[in-house]
């Protein structure tokens, strides 16, 4: 990484440096935040899958106890 | 009834806009020549159109995929013409950050009224920033569906419209730098916008089926409760602006 800061021809940030840095961390910013929300609905997903896992679970139980305790026994 | 799978491929094609915007960030800074008139400023033009103008084909997209609702009346064209217009607003709202900023750099202001590009941009962002209002109000999901598509795809025309009409337009301040001449870009400048505008549209593509198949196989969850453990199972889904 470090040989392509070596060869990379240096900004000419100047006054207008701080501005072009605003604009391009807005973009970052803006996908970063769209990531976490989706990252956070991911989670949401996996929690009612996971709820959806165990209601089949509880309803095969309910609908065949005496196979669940063979298979226990 | 098979469903559609809108992950298929997402892999690729996110490595493909990484890669592409990654390339297209290295010809900004390091290839594209400084602007004779602005400098080291002009660089935000390579984020701030491209976002523009994804945003606005983006707007005519979620129009085409209204139709295409209205069309068959299948709810899936619904979803998808709901975050298409989802996507673009984001991607506009973008556009309008950056341009702001640039404006600030260039003209010494946030923004000017008196600017038609500006102006006419920001009329077609809160036209569309109206469109989840809307879904929000409509309880019934089918009219919901129908209403917002009617009104996606008359929003959807006035996009070309607004653009003619400003392009018409005698007085300017905004610099006119594509044409369809070929424009008054160089040529190096013209590649690496070419480059930031494919990347900024692959992102646009990219998090448009990522956004679908979180969808999709959020609504296949609950049609699989549904089947499995019958309706008084559901929780019910509440108002919601998005399709169900």
């Amino acid at each position: 990484m470090s040989a392509v800061f070596a060869i990379a021809p240096a900004l000419p940030l100047g006054k207008s440096g701080k501005f072009v840095a605003g604009a391009y961390i807005v973009f970052v910013a803006l996908i970063l935040i769209y990531v976490a929300i989706m990252a956070i609905r991911a989670q949401r997903l996996e929690r009612e899958l996971d709820e959806l896992r165990r209601d089949v679970e509880a309803a095969r139980a309910a609908r065949d106890p005496e196979r669940e305790t063979e298979g226990v026994l | 009834m098979p469903s559609t799978t809108y992950g298929k491929g997402l892999r690729g094609l996110s490595l493909a806009t990484l890669a592409i915007i990654a390339l297209a960030l290295a010809l900004v800074f390091f290839y594209a020549p400084l602007d004779a008139d602005q400098g080291f400023v002009q660089k935000i033009f390579y984020i701030h159109v491209p976002l523009a103008i994804v945003s606005l084909c983006g707007f005519i997209f979620g129009a085409v995929l209204a139709a295409g609702y209205l069309r068959t009346g299948e709810r899936k064209w619904d979803m998808r013409s709901y975050v298409a217009i989802h996507m673009a607003l984001i991607f506009g709202i973008g556009g309008l950050i950056t341009g702001s900023i640039w404006a600030k750099a260039s003209w010494g202001h946030w923004w000017v009224w008196n600017e038609p590009t500006l102006v006419s941009f920001l009329i077609v962002l809160l036209l569309f920033a109206t469109y989840q209002p809307l879904r929000f109000s409509i309880e019934d999901p089918e009219r919901q569906s129908r209403y917002a598509s009617v009104f996606a795809i008359v929003a959807g025309a006035f996009v070309p419209l607004n653009f003619i009409a400003v392009r018409l337009a005698q007085e300017f301040v905004h610099p006119r730098v594509l044409t369809l001449g070929g424009g008054n870009l160089p040529g190096s400048m013209r590649l690496t916008f070419l480059i930031s505008l494919v990347g900024i549209a692959l992102l646009y593509v990219t998090l448009w089926k990522y956004e679908m198949a979180a969808k999709n196989a959020r609504s296949q969850v609950r049609r699989l409760r549904r089947t499995l453990l019958g309706d008084d199972n559901i929780r019910p889904a509440g108002r919601s602006a998005a399709p169900s």
